[in-house]
């Protein structure tokens, strides 16, 4: 008798082969994901999944959720959009390193200071996958890339320090290689009130990790075991990534401040009163 | 469908522009609008951000235009009927969004307030230089509609019909103002509720399952969904088939761009609205737009004084282009005349649509300030002369 992937449900298998490489660390991302989903217990018809452009872009288009994959840099404003429309949505954000903190930088952090309540997945390969293997702003310094030939020479960001000081409420990273826990952060980040982030490092053995001879997609997952250090409640000003150096994984950060639409309700119903009718969306 | 009373404040108004926008906007059953500040659109989103939480509406100020032209697509699968306002250096950063827009068939409304420029230009002053990047400014093949309002009574009328237009084509309407259009003060009318055509969103009888975003014949334009309803529906950017999922080859670019661009070409008379004045008997027609139209009316009274036979054609709709009429115009009348605040733009569409069956002359001007009337006067003189003693030559030849 043949047995039917559980997780088979949860994807459009009529677009199936997908694009993404042998030992890409998509495949693994999704499945963390879809299991934070199905643990967290919200209505899946209410979940809505936001990419934009890259290997990870195409993340929305395998899920079998409403689902958009919109344009490079700028989930994160569509997401906006939609959750203010409708309020009821879980909208989740998954997209790439160089989509979310390059093209889209500018509006990761106003997400985050206007605490909107979304969740964002980053899926950080330290490269432009669907581009060729081009330098990002999360590439470590020394790596190689095909626009830093020579290595790296400037600084990257370190992601969860970033997320924390823009004011995120929730803050974790984890591996490929961590499933368990990334599935548990992505299910406690939907869970939250507010803007909640997620950093998941994958490998991207055809492009990243063949540039800097760290073997293929089982090299670098044995790597990230190895290298990996889980330290819960970090520093996040110490967590930033080194070539073939130290990765601190962990849950870092995890407070409770109001969201965008709690501050929306509290400044309205008090200026207008008994008149305030509480905003529900505007459908 | 009529308009949700709630948002409509009946009654006779003395309103600017801009205020009109947004009480057109409300009266259209827009309840999401995001923005970012560029002069000399902001009185529109202010009024917007004091009027919409009164009336269960959502503003908010985005980080930059692009956010803003993407937020509100957002909005509008989420549910909602949304625009975003700006000027002419912001619509610049709009332009792959409109393309987005264009592609997901999202019916959504783009304000612009039209500025001098290019780049910063005159932030304060009126110019007429976005007709184009309104029209080709994204990559790509796609069509659009756009309005030119020439006083705040049709700042109203015309956003209401932005929305409309929206709705029925899915496509993203352009409401091209000015900055003379947007301060000037004068009497709105704003009807009431009952009397307010306003066009639903058309979504799908289809059940969960069956339902196929972009199936439609030619022509035909696809019913929606919203997110949250159990579709579990996929958008993308990417050409794609009639599932919505990506289509990479050449065959199925065709059948998805033809469908966008012939939507709205194929239906170009429905959409068309022009006004015309004494363009029967005419020898000169004038034709022009928005502020422009406003200072030509001076200019043609002064050319009629004089005895000469001037008709005036205005376009409120300058996207789709009126070519049809005007090819038909272009039988008796000897020229064009077209004003306009740019150094050519509608002009070399004009030309194109006459092609050299009747003379054809710009009145050019870089913005700043509008045009002198008795400029625009000369030149219907000089058109009417010249194409006299073309017509002569013509004759003796």
């Amino acid at each position: 008798m043949s047995r039917i992937n559980p997780v088979n449900q949860y994807l459009r298998m009529d677009r199936m082969p997908h694009i993404w490489c042998s030992g890409c660390g998509l495949g693994t991302t999704v499945n963390c994901f879809i299991r934070a989903v199905e643990d967290c217990g919200f209505p899946l018809d209410q979940v809505a999944v936001v990419s934009g452009i890259g290997c990870t872009g195409r993340v929305a288009g395998y899920l079998k959720l409403d689902s958009f994959h919109t344009t490079h840099g700028r989930p994160i404003p569509f997401a906006t959009g939609l959750k203010l429309a409708n309020p009821k949505l879980k909208v989740v954000v998954i997209s790439g390193d160089g989509d979310l903190f390059a093209i889209g930088g500018n509006h990761f952090i106003h997400a985050a200071r206007r605490n909107m309540d979304l969740t964002v997945v980053c899926v950080n390969n330290f490269t432009y996958g669907m581009t060729g293997g081009q330098l990002t702003p999360t590439t470590p310094i020394d790596a190689i890339s095909s626009t830093s030939p020579y290595g790296n020479f400037e600084e990257p960001f370190n992601l969860p320090f970033l997320a924390e000081s823009a004011g995120a409420v929730y803050v974790a990273r984890w591996t490929t290689y961590h499933v368990k826990q990334a599935a548990k952060s992505i299910r406690e980040a939907i869970q939250k009130n507010g803007l909640s982030f997620v950093e998941i490092i994958s490998p991207c053995p055809t492009l990243y990790g063949r540039r800097n001879k760290l073997g293929d997609g089982l090299a670098m997952m044995k790597a990230f075991k190895e290298n990996s250090a889980i330290v819960n409640g970090a520093d996040t000003r110490g967590v930033g990534l080194d070539f073939k150096g130290k990765i601190v994984c962990g849950k870092f950060i995890d407070r409770e401040k109001p969201s965008f639409l709690d501050m929306y309700h509290t400044t309205m119903a008090e200026r207008f009163g008994p008149f305030y009718e509480s905003y529900e969306g505007v459908q | 469908m009529k308009a949700d009373p709630k948002g409509v404040l009946t009654g006779a108004h003395f309103l600017d522009g801009y205020h009109a926008c947004c009480e057109g906007a409300l009266s259209a059953g827009c309840r999401f609008v995001a923005g970012y500040p560029i002069t000399p659109s902001t009185e529109v989103v202010e009024r917007i951000a004091a009027r919409f939480p009164s009336v269960g509406g959502m503003f908010i100020q985005m980080e930059d235009e692009i956010a803003s032209s993407i937020a509100i697509q957002g909005a509008v699968w989420g549910g909602a009927k949304a625009m975003t306002v700006t000027s002419g250096p912001g619509l610049s950063l709009m332009m792959e969004h409109i393309g987005l827009a264009a592609m997901l068939e999202t019916p959504c409304v783009f304000v612009d307030v039209q500025r001098s420029g290019p780049s910063t230009g005159l932030p304060t002053m009126p110019a007429q230089g976005d007709m184009m990047q309104a029209r080709w400014g994204s990559h790509g093949d796609y069509e659009i509609i756009a309005l030119c309002p020439n006083s705040p009574q049709e700042c109203y009328d015309l956003t209401i019909e932005a929305f409309n237009l929206a709705e029925e084509y899915r496509v993203p309407v352009m409401m091209m103002m000015d900055e003379c259009v947007g301060h000037m003060t004068e009497k709105v009318i704003i009807p009431k509720a009952e009397e307010i055509e306003v066009t639903p969103r058309r979504y799908t009888t289809q059940k969960p399952g069956k339902y196929l975003p972009y199936q439609a014949k030619r022509n035909e334009i696809p019913p929606m969904v919203k997110a949250g309803e159990g579709y579990r529906f996929h958008v993308t950017g990417l050409t794609h088939d009639e599932r919505g999922y990506p289509a990479m080859n050449a065959e199925a670019h065709d059948h998805c761009v033809r469908r966008l661009v012939e939507k709205i070409r194929n239906n170009a008379r429905r959409i068309i609205r022009i006004e015309e004045t004494d363009t029967a008997d005419a020898e000169v027609v004038v034709v022009s737009y928005g502020i422009t139209s406003r200072v030509a009316g001076k200019a043609i009274q002064m050319a009629r004084a004089e005895g000469l036979k001037v008709g005036h054609l205005r376009l409120i709709t300058a996207w789709p282009f009126p070519e049809r009429r005007l090819r038909t115009l272009a039988a008796h009348v000897k020229a064009f005349v077209l004003p306009e605040l740019n150094f050519g733009q509608m002009f070399f569409e004009l030309q194109r649509v006459i092609e050299g069956k009747a003379a054809c002359y710009p009145v050019a001007h870089a913005g700043g300030t509008v045009h002198e009337p008795e400029v625009i006067y000369q030149r219907i003189m000089y058109a009417a002369r010249h194409s006299r003693m073309r017509e002569k030559k013509e004759v003796a030849r």
